[in-house]
């Protein structure tokens, strides 16, 4: 298997184009325009299409397009190019149409900055568009995870016919790790069915109107359900000693990394902490957080970089049995382990 | 008429199923409006042209919405305004179909007036229809950007006002501005003669777009009276007084004679294509082993900075690189934004074997500070018994910790005797290899062909690195 130093934002094209992905539309932002500048070099050479859309919103359009025919297609953006494509994300999940949408966060509200931030959580998470849906949201920590997950979210998208967000940050778009690079996919799924091909055996409809109001009800029901087997079969985290841990710090992206230190520092002073790190957004694992009190966790702290979102669905899922605590930084800063470590020592009285 | 037989022209479904309620067989339409006409026109063509089986139809939002029920075709139901951006892609991943954007004035000269400039702009191979009747139906006969001069609507109640409201947008004109348009029309519905003028500009726009000759659009006058408040013969009536006088009639542009045809790739997906095309072929990258001496900080977290300019951020990437060879997990991590454009660049890498937590290096092994700033800001982080390399060509004061290894190196005066500043950052990574033992040097100049290219270029990097190798080394010894 191949190795390769590479950026995060490439890797995550590296991803694309193993999973299949016919086409790229998108428009440059910082920190996420390497995505597109990787997909402009790599796309023609193999036939794909690349084209720089003139807008945000042309883009997201132009995904629903190429993804209402069948084909693997995505696009990236940050924060304020994420807001500006919701209308059509909307469209894509009211059509059941899969697709892949790479979110590389940078500092709002506003212009704000291009340093890295995760602000994003809500807009993206919760399905930031109007009418109830979700996306499926990955989160990767590192360079080899942007190429892998990125595949991923192109199975699961088609899996559930649901677009799925690959949601990084500054920091792991713009850092180079090792990365392994998988096979390429050598199948790719039948799509006739629903799909318009623009042949006499594909004259389907991609469409999200029920006029009628039971009919977009159920429509809406049916949603729901796929969001349920979502949630039911397609939970990811990771867990890093957290066997005999009395404390948890919970986060996710790039704060995962500094976290991991984090833990390993605390431990060399014997303080009983491990990390729990979502790696699926949506789906949430609820039921894996709601368990940490009874296996022996006491203290729960949050930590990202925003001012507070992650830790909104980390309470609901410990549901009062304990409430989290939160160490946020936002601007673009990343607290660094000690910052974290005379946190935690603060908040709990331990000697770090 | 004997003989005559009343039917559906085939390019309309028989039965409209996608339509709620009973009546599937009547199109959803007021009496008298000139959607209507336009479908028909369509669909005759369609059926006459046989492209019934490949043509996609896209409805944006506005009257149109719901041309899906009509059309024998495949079918997007689209948000408003977007139809030419769908149907960019829909044309791209279908290069064999026929893609049609069906477009009120709304719908294209307002909320999607950017798309349809650049789609044409782009000569994307799609036909627009673009139903302009001065007016928004579905909503209820609101101001459009094609209503005309004092026309009331139920947004301008007391007439258009040019001074406030602006004037007609005359779309047709405005795209004929542009180089890639193929074929532009403009036609109306009012009469039999120019429906008939309708039903060839129609024709001659989607044989252009089977014969992948580009962007064709027809601009039609089209009747509303229900929101124009008229019967239906006033409308067409109010279409001949008042319409054509803003909105002349005629072929804009019709360059389908001199455009090419244009071809699409045929996307690869063959997975053998997609791994040489990525550069993963067998023995692809060089493989090396690990000197055979311990070096001096095993897992090693390394911080380097300087002027941006310096060749700081591609130190670094050859340390990654070297590690990556050896096989070591590896990490780079740059500043990025303002912080660089601001005149100082650094970055942190971390090689080691195992799981790389932070990728910054807040507690580095070894920096490597190409400034005094850099120097001055990195040196109180240096672990304990850390390594302290730094540039003493640039540097006029020596560092002040006593329980670190302190290397003056005079990385920029070396690159400038080889003639070049610019390779400072390979003199920096010789006296890193030098002064780490981590990297041995014959293996940094057998991995240079593989980060640059060019003899030369190749040649000047080796010396350089020998250089900053030989200068450290010098000093151990």
């Amino acid at each position: 298997m191949a190795r390769k130093l590479m950026k995060g934002n490439y890797a995550a094209v590296y991803g694309a184009v193993l999973a299949g992905c016919e086409a790229y539309y998108g428009y440059p932002i910082t920190p996420a325009s390497e995505i597109a500048e990787a997909a402009a070099e790599l796309f023609p050479k193999l036939g794909r299409t690349f084209l720089q859309a003139e807008c945000e919103t042309a883009s997201i359009n132009m995904v629903y397009g190429a993804a209402g025919c069948g084909k693997r297609v995505m696009t990236a953006s940050s924060g304020p190019g994420i807001s500006l494509k919701q209308e059509g994300l909307s469209y894509c999940a009211g059509s059941a149409l899969p697709c892949v949408v790479v979110d590389v966060m940078r500092g709002g509200p506003g212009l704000g900055n291009i340093g890295p931030e995760q602000a994003d959580y809500n807009q993206v998470v919760k399905g930031g568009g109007h009418g109830n849906y979700r996306v499926i949201v990955l989160a990767p920590n590192s360079c080899q995870e942007m190429c892998d997950l990125t595949m991923l979210a192109f199975e699961l998208a088609d899996k559930y016919r649901n677009p799925a967000f690959v949601l990084t940050d500054g920091v792991i778009g713009q850092m180079m790790e090792s990365v392994e690079i998988p096979e390429p996919v050598a199948s790719l799924p039948d799509k006739s069915s629903w799909a318009v091909k623009g042949d006499a055996d594909t004259k389907n409809l991609i469409n999200s109107i029920y006029l009628a109001h039971d009919e977009l009800e159920a429509w809406n029901n049916r949603l729901l359900e796929k969001y349920r087997a979502i949630e039911r079969d397609e939970v990811r985290f990771e867990e890093y000693r957290m066997e005999d841990a009395e404390y948890a710090v919970i986060g996710y992206g790039c704060i995962s990394r500094v976290l991991r230190t984090v833990v390993d520092d605390a431990r060399e002073k014997g303080v009983k902490i491990g990390l729990f790190r979502p790696i699926s957004l949506f789906p949430f694992p609820k039921s894996a957080i709601a368990s940490l009190p009874s296996r022996g966790i006491r203290k729960v702290l949050t930590v990202e970089l925003s001012t507070g979102q992650l830790v909104d669905d980390v309470n609901l899922a410990l549901g009062g049995r304990l409430i989290s605590d939160f160490y946020g930084r936002v601007g673009g800063n990343v607290p660094s382990a000690s910052e974290i470590l005379g946190r935690i020592s603060q908040l709990y009285g331990v000697k770090i | 008429m004997k003989g005559a037989v009343l039917r559906k022209p085939g390019g309309f479904n028989d039965i409209y199923k996608h339509k709620p309620g009973a009546d599937k067989d009547r199109t959803h339409y007021c009496p008298g409006c000139g959607h209507g006409i336009l479908h028909k026109l369509i669909a005759e063509a369609l059926e006459d042209l046989e492209i019934t089986d490949r043509t996609i139809v896209i409805s944006p939002v506005g009257c149109s919405v719901f041309a899906y029920y009509y059309f024998n075709t495949g079918n997007l139901q689209v948000p408003h305004g977007r139809a030419p951006a769908v149907a960019t892609s829909v044309s791209r991943a279908n290069p064999g179909s026929v893609v049609i954007s069906y477009q009120g004035d709304g719908d294209l000269a307002a909320i999607g007036g950017n798309h349809i400039l650049q789609a044409a702009n782009r000569g994307e191979n799609i036909t627009v229809f673009f139903v302009n009747n001065a007016i928004y139906g579905m909503t209820g006969g609101q101001m459009a950007p094609t209503t005309l001069e004092g026309m009331k609507t139920t947004t301008t109640p007391y007439g258009r006002n040019p001074a406030t409201d602006g004037y007609p947008m005359k779309v047709a004109e405005m795209l004929n501005s542009l180089y890639a348009p193929t074929f532009i029309a403009r036609t109306s519905l009012h009469d039999i003669a120019n429906i008939r003028k309708t039903r060839a500009a129609v024709r001659k726009a989607l044989q252009y777009n089977m014969e992948k000759k580009g962007f064709s659009i027809v601009e039609v006058l089209s009747m509303c009276p229900s929101n124009w408040k008229l019967g239906a013969v006033e409308s067409q009536n109010w279409i001949r007084d008042h319409m054509l006088e803003v909105y002349p009639l005629g072929t804009l542009r019709d360059r389908g004679a001199e455009v090419a045809p244009r071809v699409r790739p045929r996307p690869e997906l063959d997975p053998a294509r997609v791994r040489e095309t990525l550069g993963l072929g067998e023995g692809s990258g060089v493989k090396l082993e690990r000197p055979k001496e311990t070096p001096v900080y095993p897992n090693p977290s390394v911080r380097i900075a300087g002027f941006g300019g310096q060749g700081v951020l591609s130190a670094g990437v050859v340390l990654a690189n070297l590690g990556l060879e050896y096989g070591y997990n590896v990490s780079w991590l740059p500043s990025y934004g303002p912080e660089m454009r601001g005149g100082t660049a650094n970055c942190s890498v971390k090689i080691q074997d195992g799981t790389i937590g932070d990728t910054e290096a807040t507690k580095p092994h070894v920096l490597i500070a190409l400034n005094r700033p850099s120097m001055e800001k990195f040196e109180p982080i240096v672990a304990s018994g850390g390594t302290l390399i730094y540039n003493s060509t640039l540097i006029d004061v020596t560092p002040s910790r006593k329980d670190i290894r302190v290397l003056a190196v005079p990385i920029t005066g070396l690159a400038d005797e080889l003639g070049n500043t610019k390779v400072q950052s390979m003199v920096a990574a010789g006296a890193f290899a030098a002064a780490t033992g981590l990297f041995a040097l014959d293996d940094i100049i057998r991995l240079l062909p593989s980060l640059y290219s060019g003899e030369a270029i190749v040649k000047l990097n080796e010396k350089a690195v020998k250089a900053g190798f030989d200068f450290v080394r010098g000093i151990k010894s």
